[in-house]
């Protein structure tokens, strides 16, 4: 293996499809108009020298080192910002462009530290490179004048170091900052000599605004920005490219190692969803891999009150699977169940609902999924046909208008955002429709031209209230809906939402969303070119989260803004394979695709693959596993990889659950919160070491790659198989890509998926199948997968958790930048520096009210618990309604969430808690009992024989 | 009956004393009961004669100076009213020796009228080029400018009809007109003084521009150090707004706006000061994209320097043949040239393109103040060549001065005499640089650092041969490497130096002269 080198063309390649020719050193090159002289050389195997040049960025001009002469022009341009031309006669390499280029480096190295040999850039630095290939052999000045060789490093930021004395001043960092990630942390302070580059106002980079997504580390060309990890190990010998296991957004990375460890995660500039950019998560977070709290092997206890035994794979496996018959024999087929994991890989998903449906015989499996975008699944189903988003992230770059309602990209999906605050800085408008002011109200160069600052729990009503203005101002694109949707549901959708009660006015005092401004937005929305909505668990997460999927999807479909390129209906999804997890068949109803479970043909299909009987009734969801554990009749549960116990609602119901099944199995990286009333504790293998593939949110599978030996022993797919055979059903997977090869043969929009086609290209986008044999980057072009799109009436239900005089205020719950779902890996790297702990946002006027500063200890009460966190007084919220994270399991946001769900498909409604306030002195009492079991059901006996006491 | 007295309010008149003089003529006028009435007009520029007070007259205004102060109360005493006579009564102004050779186009009224007066601006000519230039369309007006054979002013040269031309061309929902006064060459003032004594042609000028090739927005970037011209170009823009010359009602539809710098002489640079403009650090861009196609804030921009807007009424008034009618070669119509250093007779000197450099310093400005002999002559500022003697029969001309590897710039000479040490100015060059670089380029932002150390090695006699070997390669580096016009042109002082003064760097063997040639 070698490191998997990208070339660097120098500046961005150009759209233009027009075509010039030009003569470079002799040599005939034929480029896209638009094309820099520079790159058009690169293109035709001549590298120009060039310091301040990256193709992740405009060009710039400042290093003067990739000078041309061009014939018929004067002096010595420089060939990256010097578009090509016609008929252009260009010599990279003169007598004259030498001597310059030598000069130029001569100055550079006259202040620059002359310790190549100590440096962590040695042999990866890009001005050592150039300085070699301008033949530079003396710096002619001494190293006796001005300089800034003493200068001092600014460590604080936990994962990369600025070494002022080693920057060459080129503003790569700070245009990665501006151009790549849209932060605008960085700038160039003082000027001519003294110029340096800063982190906001001077100050040190962990203070300053910078989000450490590593853009600028990644664009520096020396040891100026360095890597921690490469200035403690070296520099890496190969890599392997494979895609982040935080976020929806499936960025692909390098894994730059050095034997078996992991020096970088560095992001690949061919990975189609991120495009060569990064966040702190991806790039820097992944040192839980190796924390000291990592379980690495099985272990098993009696009852959870006892301290856990670490035993063999062998006994493990044996315990497990001896328990789970047990259990069935004792308590029924139907009294155990699984639980796949949306962190996981599909092929390790796929197995998981296999190992239910084959091996217990039953349909008791269900996914996170099942708390997050279930709504997305059913809503895109009804109205398009298709259990998912329309487009692929590329299509941003041609929207006019983004509408963003219920997410938070900047801090839920960065690179995503980054992507699209690039695209609003050319011009594109945006609607934001979320409660709080989110940063992509207003971030540097950016802001909102309408912010909907809606009332939780009211999505239905604000979009509907879109719609009628849409409607009654005849904004419909009847050409669209006539061609393509169901006329007759458009005539009673269109009737119902013309009504005067949807009206903006009319709905307003639900909403608190200014009337006028509505409309604006509307005709905004419907008017302003393309449109494209991105939306996330605001939506979804609230009893009517599938009728808000399917009243965006309305307003899509009667602006005409589906099946083209900058519009679509786009979830974010927020975990790396939910989108995968619910497309392997995870859910008690569905088999892979999306096929019922009372489908015949398909059942047949699998029974014969199998050699198996499947039910044809679904089987139970997570909820219901819990409630009929609560009841005694649910007794086993396989969890792989989730922590239902702090991401599920209504946590004193969850543990009321596990505490009452006889088997808890629980397979992850860490002893996580539901491993508290676990029996069996399988340790799990991270994303570094496994095979397999993750499926984002634009439906883009996308390959992981084993970089390193699973620690634990077994790859996660491997431990499922080992459980299946000790139950009684075989599985004899040799490799991850059998296992993909199964599910292409099962499933008609993964027919053409294939590890060997992924290696070839890279990542596809299901559907991949005969009819799209490289995938499908858009859905619905031609028409829609269900024929014609359908119009559903969108009817506003106020959800019943209501507000009154006990429950004054309306929480809300969200995530931060740095921090991912329930932390158990963030948590676990140094990002708990950005967020050690999970605190309420709530509003001045609120706070002042109840004698609350900022960063007092409050109680939060709601009808189902009561926790304690400090307050964050902040007007980022509107008064009446509190926010927080649910990053940290001492916090247990999720105590005093409730039980209602969405109607179609249970997903929870986190979003939506009336709670009251107060001030407190510490944590409730339900935190500190829980603190205290999860203390003591962490306990592992010593692994020792008893030495008998001497006497 | 009231007499009328000019008193300039220019900054080189008030900077020697001319606010002192109009509180004591005021003081003796109301002494002695006579009613008078003072026009605080521009400056004519005849820098060595200010405050140059003048009557007004029935033969005309009759000018005494310099006067300083306590001098009033003898001058009223001996007839100032009447134009009575005194040892600082120096006649007609405009017979004056320093005028004579001069033809003023730009600063036709500059020293004549009230700068704040529109009655007195339209009473001398002003608006008479706008009128035409809406009778004659935006093709008529860019036809006429290219005709005339303007270039722009600033220092580069470039012809302003071309220019204008592109902007035009280019389409934009928007499109700007950036005046450029950030006048941070030494030695130069020409800028300020349209600005503080003729700010209505500018004003014209730049609607002229913006008709041309439709923009409706234009800046005015003015240097801090420029206060006074500040107040009255806003004071101006204030005035031309209540007449509708400017803003909502205004034919164009044009306005502008006067914007102050932050102190970086960079910022004089065009792309740099379209960055400060925009509120951001000013630093230079790489070109293209031109700023006529991508200017401010993105949109196709004309950005000129005030003498080329201030050209432009009087080219469009009096006919684009008339302009192309005076000059030499490829430098057409006239140049506002500004005298300095050790002058006699410093200030501002318009005259058609062609004059020589001698004529300029011996003649118009009557040689050194100090009596001493010229040694060199420094052209076009701070990042102009010096020239020797032997070079005064160049002629003042774009082209010609290039020949001999200087330039011409925004017209600023300074004279400096015999006790010069060239080494020193030499350095004081790279010094410059490096003070005002942006800090964007590496041959500017190191290169004027080690051309500094460098050159003080070289003075301190060490290894002089190797380290001019060094120094003429830097600059060479500088000259052909650097983004701008700062770093690149920062070694025509510095080589001028060593080419023409090689004994003051040490080198006893004086360097074979390159003969003056004809151009």
């Amino acid at each position: 293996m070698a490191r998997v080198i990208e070339f660097d063309f120098g500046t961005p390649a150009s759209k233009a499809e027009a075509q010039v020719t030009l003569t470079i050193d002799g040599q005939t090159v034929r480029v896209a108009a638009g094309t820099s002289v520079m790159r058009a050389a690169q293109e035709r195997g001549v590298t120009i020298p060039k310091l301040c040049a990256t193709d992740s960025m405009e060009a710039f001009g400042s290093c003067r080192l990739c000078l041309v002469e061009i014939e018929g022009r004067n002096g010595t341009p420089a060939s990256c910002t010097t578009p090509v031309a016609e008929g252009m006669v260009v010599r990279t390499q003169t007598p004259r462009l030498k001597t310059l280029r030598k000069g130029v480096m001569e100055l550079y190295i006259s202040d620059h530290p002359l310790d190549c040999l100590t440096c962590a850039a040695n042999g990866d630095c890009e001005l050592q490179d150039t300085a070699g290939a301008v033949g530079l052999r003396e710096v002619r000045f001494g190293y006796e004048g001005d300089n800034h060789l003493v200068a001092t490093k600014d460590e604080s930021n936990p994962y990369f170091t600025y070494d002022a004395s080693k920057c060459i001043v080129c503003s790569r960092c700070v245009r990665a900052c501006e151009e790549v990630q849209g932060t605008f942390a960085l700038t160039i302070t003082g000027r001519g000599f003294k110029s340096r580059v800063a982190a906001g106002q001077s100050e040190p980079f962990m203070t300053s605004e910078c989000v450490s997504c590593g853009a600028c580390v990644q664009a520096c060309p020396t040891a100026t920005l360095t890597e921690k990890s490469v200035i403690e190990i070296g520099t890496p010998e190969h890599s392997v490219v494979t895609t982040c296991a935080y976020c929806g957004v499936g960025c692909a990375f390098k894994a730059e190692m050095r034997g078996d460890e992991l020096v970088r995660m560095v992001p690949w500039k061919d990975g189609k969803a991120n495009r060569g950019h990064s966040c702190i998560k991806g790039r820097f977070a992944y040192g839980y891999a190796s924390h000291r709290e990592r379980i690495l092997k099985p272990m098993i206890r009696e009852r959870i009150s006892d301290p856990w035994r670490e035993v063999s794979w062998d006994e493990a496996i044996g315990h497990a699977a001896s328990e789970l018959k047990r259990v069935q024999a004792q308590h029924g087929r139907d009294s155990i169940g699984g639980i796949t994991s949306s962190r996981c890989t599909n092929e390790e998903t796929f197995l998981v609902q296999k190992l239910v449906r084959a091996g217990f015989g039953n349909n008791n499996v269900d996914t996170c999924a099942r708390v997050c975008h279930s709504p997305t699944g059913y809503g895109l189903k009804t109205a398009f046909g298709t259990s998912a988003g329309t487009q692929d992230f590329d299509s941003v770059e041609h929207a006019d208008v983004a509408l963003i309602i219920g997410a938070n990209p900047t801090d839920g999906h960065p690179v995503f955002a980054s992507r699209l605050k690039k695209r609003l800085r050319q011009g594109a408008r945006l609607i934001v429709v979320d409660p709080r002011r989110i940063d992509m109200v207003r971030t540097p160069h950016v802001t909102a031209d309408h912010h909907l600052a809606l009332k939780p729990g009211t999505n239905v009503a604000v979009l509907t209230a879109m719609a009628h203005v849409i409607v009654t101002e005849g904004l419909v694109d009847e050409a669209f809906v006539r061609e393509r949707c169901e006329l007759d549901a458009f005539q009673d959708w269109a009737e119902f939402v013309a009504e005067p009660a949807r009206s903006p006015e009319a709905t307003e005092a639900a909403t608190l969303v200014p009337a006028l401004a509505l409309r604006e937005a509307a005709r905004l929305y419907a008017t302003g070119g393309a449109a494209a909505i991105y939306y996330g668990l605001g939506v979804t997460e609230h009893s009517q989260g599938s009728t808000t999927v399917m009243a965006m999807a309305n307003l899509a479909m009667a602006t005409g803004n589906i099946g083209k390129l900058g519009a679509g209906v786009n979830p974010l999804r927020g975990q790396n394979n939910v989108q995968g997890a619910c497309d392997m068949g995870s859910f008690p109803h569905e088999l892979t695709g999306y096929r019922h479970v009372s489908d015949d043909a398909t059942r047949a299909q699998f029974e014969t693959a199998w050699d198996v009987h499947i039910d044809n009734e679904p089987g139970l969801r997570i909820n219901n596993m819990l409630d009929a554990a609560v009841e005694g009749t649910f007794k086993a549960l396989y969890i792989q990889g989730e922590d239902i116990l702090q991401s599920d609602p209504n946590t004193t119901h969850v543990s009321a659950g596990l505490a009452a099944m006889e088997c808890v199995i629980v397979q992850d990286l860490f002893l996580n919160e539901t491993a508290n009333y676990a029996h069996v504790f399988l340790p799990g293998s991270t994303f570094l070491e496994k095979d397999g593939t993750f499926t984002n949110a634009e439906r883009r599978i996308q390959p992981v790659r084993k970089v390193m030996a699973p620690k634990n022993g077994y790859g996660d797919w491997e431990i499922t198989q080992l459980l299946s055979n000790a139950l009684g059903y075989p599985m004899t997977y040799g490799h991850p890509s059998e296992i993909m090869d199964e599910i292409a043969r099962l499933t008609p929009t993964f027919a053409g998926v294939s590890f060997a086609k992924l290696d070839e290209l890279g990542s596809v986008q299901w559907p991949c199948n005969d009819a799209a044999p490289e995938g499908t980057p858009m859905m619905h072009v031609d028409g829609f997968v269900r024929g014609r799109g359908n119009f559903v009436i969108t009817e506003y239900v106020p959800t019943d958790e209501k507000t009154g005089p006990r429950f004054p205020l309306l929480l809300t719950t969200g995530r931060i930048l740095s921090q991912y779902n329930v932390g158990a890996q963030t948590r676990r790297t140094d990002n708990v520096i950005w967020h050690e702990e999970d605190r309420l946002e709530i509003h001045p006027h609120d706070a002042e009210q109840r004698g609350v500063r900022d960063g007092d200890y409050v109680q939060l009460q709601s009808r189902t618990g009561a926790i304690s966190l400090r307050a964050k007084v902040t007007d980022r919220v509107a008064p009446g309604v509190v926010y927080t994270t649910f990053h940290h399991p001492d916090t247990q946001a999720n105590v005093v969430t409730t039980e209602y769900t969405d109607w179609a498909t249970d997903c929870p409604e986190y979003k939506v808690t009336a709670v009251q306030v107060t001030p407190s002195n510490g944590p409730t009492l339900w935190q500190e009992q829980y603190d205290d079991l999860s203390r003591k059901s962490r306990r592992i006996a010593p692994n020792r024989p008893t030495v008998e006491a001497a006497e | 009956m009231t007499v009328r007295v000019f008193v300039p309010s220019d900054s080189a008149a008030v900077a020697v004393g001319a606010d002192g003089v109009v509180d004591a003529l005021l003081q003796e006028a109301e002494r002695l009961g006579q009613s008078i009435q003072i026009v605080r007009n521009g400056s004519r520029g005849a820098f060595d004669l200010e405050p140059l007070l003048e009557v007004e007259t029935e033969e005309g205004r009759i000018a005494y100076g310099p006067i300083d102060p306590s001098e009033v109360a003898g001058l009223v005493a001996a007839g100032l009213f009447r134009g009575g006579d005194h040892p600082k009564r120096l006649g007609k102004p405009e017979d004056l020796p320093f005028f004579i050779r001069q033809t003023r186009l730009t600063f036709a009224r500059s020293g004549i009228t009230d700068p704040q007066d529109l009655d007195d601006y339209r009473a001398h000519g002003g608006g008479e080029g706008l009128a035409k230039a809406r009778a004659m369309g935006p093709a008529g007006v860019i036809d006429a400018i290219t005709k005339s054979g303007l270039r722009g002013r600033g220092g580069a040269g470039f012809p302003t009809g071309i220019k204008w031309k592109t902007v035009a061309d280019t389409p934009a929902a928007r499109k700007y007109i950036v005046c450029n006064a950030d006048e941070g060459d030494s030695g130069t003032f020409a800028d300020r003084m349209i600005m503080e004594g003729d700010p209505f042609a500018l004003i014209e000028g730049m609607t002229i521009a913006a008709l041309a090739v439709g923009a409706s927005k234009g800046f005015v970037y003015i240097r801090s150090e420029y206060p006074l011209a500040v107040a009255a170009m806003r004071a101006a823009v204030e005035t031309a707004g209540g007449e509708r010359l400017l803003g909502p009602k205004s034919d164009p539809l044009f306005d502008i706006e006067v914007r102050v710098g932050a102190g970086a002489y960079v910022c004089g640079e065009e792309t740099s000061l379209l960055d400060s403009l925009e509120g951001k650090r000013g630093q230079v861009r790489a070109k293209p994209p031109l700023p006529a196609h991508k200017g401010l804030f993105g949109q196709p921009t004309v950005i000129n320097n005030v003498l080329s807007f201030a050209a432009v009424p009087h080219i469009l008034a009096d006919g684009a043949e008339l302009y192309a009618g005076l000059g030499h070669g490829r430098s057409r119509g006239t140049m506002p040239v500004q005298l300095a250093g050790d002058i006699k007779h410093g200030g501002l000197v318009e005259v058609p393109f062609g004059i020589t450099l001698g004529e300029l310093v011996d003649e118009i400005g009557g040689g050194t103040l100090s009596g001493r002999p010229v040694r060199a002559v420094q052209v076009g500022g701070p990042l102009g060549a010096y020239f020797p003697r032997r070079l005064f029969d160049t002629p003042f001309d774009y082209e010609a001065f290039a020949a001999r590897d200087g330039l011409i710039g925004h017209g600023g000479v300074v004279v400096f005499s015999d006790g010069v040490d060239m080494a020193a100015q030499a350095r004081f060059a790279m010094e410059f640089c490096a003070i005002e670089s942006c800090g964007k380029c590496t041959p500017c932002r190191i290169g004027s650092v080690r051309g500094v150390e460098v050159i003080d090695k070289i003075r301190a006699g060490q290894a002089r041969a190797e380290n001019l070997a060094v120094l003429t390669d830097l600059c060479e580096t500088m000259k052909y490497g650097s983004l701008c016009a700062l770093g690149g042109f920062t070694p025509y002082p510095v080589m001028s130096a060593v080419t023409h003064f090689p004994e003051d760097f040490g080198v006893i063997e004086r360097a074979p002269q390159p003969a003056g040639q004809e151009v």
